[in-house]
């Protein structure tokens, strides 16, 4: 039995819909690049800095990693906001994966309203490994961006991308594809 | 050095410098440009005949002493160089130059060891791993003309210094002004060009010590009154802190207060600085000034960098792949890294960093074979259509189009996905970090539990 946490709002599903309540708390999941922001991430928590919980962080190695479909994805799973997060320019560990970043996520942004996303929802910022207090401060911040725009109104029937995940991409599964 | 050219297992290519580096640990392929030395070294004993019959002798700054005398056109570095082999050099050789020339040199030479006719060649080795061990420069005092460097001829630095104390250098050992009277005070300043935000911010960490011996040569050649100008003296290491004693005990006067600039008045130099502990200004006139210069990378540092691909830190020296536990790794797998060019430091410490170094070199070679980190970028030849876009965006070069499908050099990646990222097929895997992975993590994380979904 999972103890509750009054923290977390009930949604109420009713054919298909999801309805705001007055506690909504964002869904935000982080991409966090190991090298910098994870440890920057680390470092707000030796520094037993405050931030609101409802980051769920991912690391991945590089920010370069995160593609614009993995994002698309992660709204889709009932994500209300997304951040980016990687090394400043010229810190980068892996040389030049955060200047990919700098281009694709921007872009990313101008498409979200295509796909019925408010551009706010997904956030791009540098955080180096000591920025403990920076990443407390712009996770705080983005949070009270979702918190004010609201849960994501963005049901998996209603979506234009497929639900299942078609795009598995393991040797076997490419083979029979 | 010696040694090292003799030693049958070590081939010394010299007055040769790396031009271009392929490849990966285990398999690189470097390219060595030889500049000529139109001597055949073959031929050469080495005599110096030819040293003493060039044209151009006594009439060029010579290198090794740093300013303080000259040699000719044909010359053989210093006493001690390995090879022990003249060399001409093409940029005054006036035969070279202007094509007229008496060439005593080759009239002298009884080998008929000189060759004008010599070219340049780019050879190419292959070799299993690199060391780098490019050493250091002095600062570059064109931005401290307050010390008067290069302007009086009494300022001189520390290496400067060292060539007056030699027994083989310009004045025979002999500690002398320009003008050949002997000095009655000599001022030592310490900290030129470092820990300092205009110049270097880092301590040069030899100079302390260094500066403490040319004191003690400088009491010991000349009956001077020998003064060092310092922030901190950074004597530890082993027996150091004994040595900074004994040259207390024997006289030198320490100021505690780096030196603001020096200035001609009355004949002498006129040394000006805060003394700290006094709580006073001091203007002290000295016969000659002796400036412990700071060390800085050395000057083809960049360029090595960009060959061999390797990271530098913030205060240009090469990056070692982590400060404490692999201070002689560097980030790029089979190239490690040597002395002075990871960091100021003096020489016990560069002897251990090689030894360290060779070890580690060592230890890969007979091993045989490498040990990959699984996490790496692989292709899925059916998926990918060739487009190329995952070769422009790895920053290692690892990825190369053959026959019109993407390939991953696994021991050039580096697994930072960025390619995993661009791929719009998802023709690439990163493994260990898979798209399917994450998006189950981020499942995962935005799951809500049934009971919340169900309390409706």
């Amino acid at each position: 039995m999972l103890i509750l946490s009054p923290r977390f709002d009930k949604r109420r599903v009713s054919e298909g819909e999801i309805l705001a309540t007055d506690s909504f708390e964002p869904r935000i999941v982080g991409f966090l690049c190991n090298w910098c922001s994870y440890a920057g991430a680390d470092n707000a928590g030796l520094g037993r800095l405050k931030y609101p919980e409802n980051i769920r962080i991912v690391r991945v190695r590089c920010s370069g990693r995160v593609a614009p479909d993995l994002v698309l994805r992660t709204f889709q799973e009932g994500a209300d906001g997304v951040m980016v997060l990687g090394c400043h320019f010229g810190d980068c560990h892996y040389v030049s994966g955060n200047y990919r970043t700098a281009k694709r996520i921007p872009m990313l942004r101008k498409l979200l309203e295509v796909f019925g996303i408010e551009p706010e929802r997904l956030r791009l910022e540098w955080v180096s490994a000591s920025e403990g207090q920076r990443f407390a401060e712009v996770v705080t911040e983005f949070t009270e961006t979702i918190r004010r725009l609201g849960p994501l109104d963005l049901h998996p029937k209603r979506s234009t991308i497929p639900a299942s995940g078609a795009t598995s991409e393991t040797r076997e599964n490419a083979v029979h594809a | 050095m010696m040694d090292a050219g003799r030693h049958p297992n070590i081939e010394l290519l010299t007055y040769s410098e790396v031009v271009g580096m392929e490849g990966f640990v285990g398999n690189f392929r470097v390219r060595i440009r030889r500049k000529p030395r139109f001597v055949d070294t073959d031929l050469c004993t080495g005599c110096g005949l030819c040293v003493e019959a060039c044209v151009l002798k006594n009439r060029i700054p010579a290198e090794f002493e740093v300013g303080m005398g000259k040699r000719g056109a044909a010359y053989i570095p210093f006493p001690q160089a390995v090879p022990l082999k003249a060399v001409i050099d093409a940029e005054h050789c006036l035969y070279l130059k202007r094509g007229k020339c008496s060439q005593k040199c080759v009239k002298a030479c009884e080998r008929g060891a000189i060759q004008f006719d010599q070219t340049e060649e780019i050879i190419e080795v292959q070799v299993g791993t690199v060391i780098l061990a490019t050493g250091t420069d002095m600062y570059d005092m064109k931005d401290l003309p307050q010390y008067g460097y290069g302007i009086y001829p009494n300022v001189l630095d520390s290496l400067q210094f060292e060539r007056l104390c030699s027994a083989a250098g310009p004045t025979g050992g002999q500690v002398l002004l320009a003008d050949g009277r002997v000095p009655e005070s000599i001022a030592f300043l310490h900290c030129i060009g470092s820990r300092d935000e205009h110049t270097n911010r880092y301590c040069s960490r030899l100079c302390c010590m260094h500066t403490l011996k040319l004191a003690h040569l400088a009491l010991e050649k000349t009956h001077a009154r020998v003064y060092e100008f310092y922030i901190d003296i950074r004597s530890g290491g082993k027996r150091y802190e004994e040595f900074y004693e004994r040259v207390q005990e024997e006289g030198v006067i320490f100021i505690r207060g780096k030196a603001s600039e020096v200035l001609p008045e009355d004949g002498k130099l006129v040394v000006k600085a805060e003394d700290t502990l006094l709580g006073r200004l001091v203007s002290v006139p000295v016969d000659m000034v002796v400036l412990a210069l700071g060390m800085t990378p050395s000057k083809g540092t960049v360029e090595v960098a960009r060959i061999f691909g390797v990271s530098r830190s913030d205060d240009g020296y090469f990056m070692e792949a982590h400060p404490k536990l692999r201070p002689v790794d560097t980030n790029t797998d089979g190239i490690f890294v040597a002395g002075c060019c990871q960091a100021p430091k003096d020489i016990p410490d560069t002897v251990a960093q090689a030894s360290a170094a060779a070890a580690k070199a060592m230890a890969l070679m007979t091993r045989g074979q490498v040990m990959e980190d699984p996490v790496v970028a692989e292709v899925i030849p059916e998926r990918c259509v060739g487009c190329g876009e995952c070769v422009l965006s790895c920053p290692y070069k690892a990825i190369t189009l053959m026959e019109g499908k993407a390939v991953v050099n696994s021991a050039l990646c580096k697994g930072c996905g960025t390619c995993v990222g661009t791929c719009l097929g998802h023709a690439i895997i990163g493994h260990q970090f898979t798209h399917d992975a994450i998006l189950m993590e981020v499942r995962g994380l935005l799951h809500e539990p049934e009971q919340v979904r169900a309390s409706v």
